[in-house]
């Protein structure tokens, strides 16, 4: 039995179902990422977790405890919010302290694990602060020390890094996970962000309109997608409906133009419409060569964004985007040009089409 | 833009004056008590009145009654209503409201029907009854003031996600009121303290009709009897409202500035 097993959880508020037969098992020590576009249900399954809201159906067990209708104040689950939740009246040695205090524990044995949690976040000259005196990034960090000082069986966080500027926002979140590794505690983290949730996740749960869509690690979820949402919300992808010519060959035909793909059509036959996606780090401009695809346009759109350069390629109705590293010496092409992208058969992706 | 700006100087002027020259008026009429010199023996006399200590005090008790009663029944309501009942909002804005829409008058009439001395609950039965019966009337008197005081204070903080974090960290709803919820509204706390203070010492219908000795009735009473007393009096109630006022805006200054 898993860690924390989440059985057909379902929530609906009034007649609104926001969370729909939702099942989840998470390993001790896991760092799991639930990622989704706003709406989706992310919070609202968090807060079932934690206690803050009822599940409408299903079961959450936590260490092998039944915790579906257990109040929050008796889970041991740790929670950092979204928006600054620091208790203002209190110093940042006062906030970290509070569980501890509240658990009974004496003030020595508190000082010394407040010390300990400064030490931590690295914020020891701050203890005797109140949360008005502190920027945002060390406010989540005192958060973050706060849920984790009363040793929580499992950490949640919602969303932690959306208030902050983009900088802060990466380093932190990296210090979070070193943290987490560092202390083995099981942690389920939301985000809208698909970087953030790739770089720092054990596996990633694709969330959809209160579903999970895909679960999977990092690596997984990125290159193979299973539907045409994961496709979308994880990275930027070339999506086409391609109308399949010859099953046994794995041909399809794009605009026109036939692409082979060696991934599995399921049980799609010839004639059928199968979505496939291509990744625009997959393609490259360049020359026919034998046993690669390749797709013939005129260049739509050139956009330098920095380490990469983003081509558009048009092929009559449909647009692929590439990507190239940028470099000095490169020869960009201009838009009009006659164009030839190249790419392998394996990274023709065959996705569910919702 | 100039002509706008005389415009604005003079209708301030004017404000002004409409309001203190009565005080300057009523304040240099309570210096003459003794003949041909200014001096405070008004003052004196009424400080030196013990029927004016005995109604000070009896009212200044029950204001404090009055506060401490109605802050620990409105301050839990308030914030279960915010945190968990916000469908009952309206309504119970419009409940805290009926206090100043029915007149005290016709309040203190109800009262009497119901608590009189033949009544299954005859509070007016005895002082102690009717003090009690006089406490929960300015308790409902003070509502409109309190409960607003109290629910701006609580808007101005996250309620709900100050209450999550600690009952994540284990703490019980008793923990999380005191605790948490209290010291960062103290100032609004501290607002509406005051000024119930304020109504209670001037209150006098209430205090009248249930016939205790309150510092009403005997501000009425020496206005009805004396010349230059109830002038030092008057000048004596403004000061304490104007104290309560001031306390007030240093309390919420402090406030704000440690927002910043
Ligand atoms: N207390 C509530 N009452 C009614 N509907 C709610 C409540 N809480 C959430 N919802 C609805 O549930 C759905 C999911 O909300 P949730 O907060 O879980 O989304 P989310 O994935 O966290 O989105 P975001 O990225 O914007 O935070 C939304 O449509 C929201 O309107
Ligand atoms: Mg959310």
């Amino acid at each position: 039995m898993s860690f924390i097993d989440i059985r057909n959880l379902k929530k609906s508020f009034g007649t609104n179902t926001v969370v729909h037969d939702f099942s989840l098992s998470i390993e001790k020590g896991e760092f799991v990422s639930f990622l989704g576009p706003s709406g989706c249900g992310k919070t609202t399954i968090l807060r079932m977790i934690a206690g803050f809201e009822l599940a409408s159906s299903g079961s959450i067990t936590i260490g092998g405890k039944d915790v579906t209708y257990l109040p929050p104040a008796k889970r041991n689950v740790g929670m950092v919010f979204q928006a600054y939740a620091l208790f203002p009246n209190l110093t940042v040695a006062e906030n970290i302290g509070f569980g501890l205090k509240i658990a009974g524990a004496s003030q020595s044995d508190i000082n010394t694990r407040v010390s300990e949690m400064l030490d931590m976040i690295k914020l020891p000259h701050l203890k005797d602060r109140y949360p008005y005196q502190m920027s945002g990034g060390q406010q989540q960090r005192v958060a973050l020390a706060r849920a984790i000082a009363v040793r929580p069986q499992v950490l949640l966080l919602d969303e932690p890094l959306s208030a902050l500027d983009a900088k802060i926002r990466v380093s932190l979140r990296e210090e979070i996970r070193a943290l987490q590794r560092q202390l083995g505690i099981t942690t389920v983290f939301v985000t809208h962000d698909q970087e953030e949730a790739l770089s720092i996740s054990d596996r990633i749960v694709v969330m959809y309109e209160g579903r999970a869509n895909q679960v999977g690690a990092p690596f997984e979820i990125y290159n193979n997608p299973k539907t045409r949402f994961v496709a979308s919300f994880v990275g930027t992808l070339n999506i086409f409906e391609a109308k399949i010519t010859d099953r046994a060959r794995g041909a399809v035909s794009i605009d026109g133009q036939t692409v082979v793909t060696s991934r599995d059509l399921g049980d799609l036959g010839n004639g059928d419409t199968a979505t496939v996606a291509l990744r625009p780090e997959a393609v490259r401009l360049g020359t026919p060569v034998e046993g690669r695809n390749s797709l013939a346009g005129t260049i739509g759109e050139v956009a330098f964004l920095g380490a990469v350069i983003r081509i558009e390629v048009k092929l009559g109705e449909s647009v692929v985007s590439l990507d190239i590293f940028n470099d000095p010496g490169l020869h960009l092409p201009k838009i009009g040009d006659q164009a030839t992208v190249v790419f392998k058969p394996e990274d023709v992706l065959v996705i569910d089409p919702t | 833009m100039k002509q706008n700006r005389i415009g604005h100087w003079i209708a301030i002027i004017l404000g002004s004056l409409y309001f203190v020259v009565p005080l300057i008026g009523t304040f240099e009429f309570s210096l003459r008590k003794l003949r041909g010199v200014y001096s405070f023996e008004a003052y004196r006399v009424v400080l030196g009145d013990p029927a004016f200590q005995a109604s000070f005090l009896y009212s200044v008790g029950l204001a404090c009654l009055t506060i401490i009663i109605g802050l620990l029944l409105i301050v839990p309501t308030a914030y279960w209503v915010q945190l968990r009942l916000k469908r009952l909002q309206p309504f119970v804005e419009f409940v805290t409201l009926l206090p100043l829409v029915v007149p005290a008058i016709v309040l203190v009439f109800g009262y009497l029907r119901l608590y009189n001395s033949s009544s299954w609950l005859p509070l007016t039965a005895t002082a102690r009854g009717t003090d009690i019966l006089l406490t929960f009337g300015y308790v409902t008197l003070a509502l409109p003031y309190m409960y607003r005081s109290v629910e701006t204070g609580l808007k101005s903080i996250d309620v709900r996600t100050l209450t999550e974090a600690a009952e994540s960290l284990g703490a019980g709803p008793a923990t999380i009121l005191v605790r948490i919820i209290l010291p960062n509204i103290r100032s609004a706390i501290l607002s509406g303290a005051f000024l119930t203070f304020a109504i209670v010492i001037g209150e006098f219908t209430f205090a009248s009709l249930l016939n205790r000795p309150a510092f009403g009735p005997y501000l009425q009473l020496i206005g009805a009897n004396r010349a230059y007393e109830p002038a030092a009096l008057t000048i004596m109630s403004f000061a304490i409202t104007w104290a309560c006022m001031g306390i007030i805006q240093v309390v919420s200054r402090n406030r704000a500035a440690m927002r910043k």
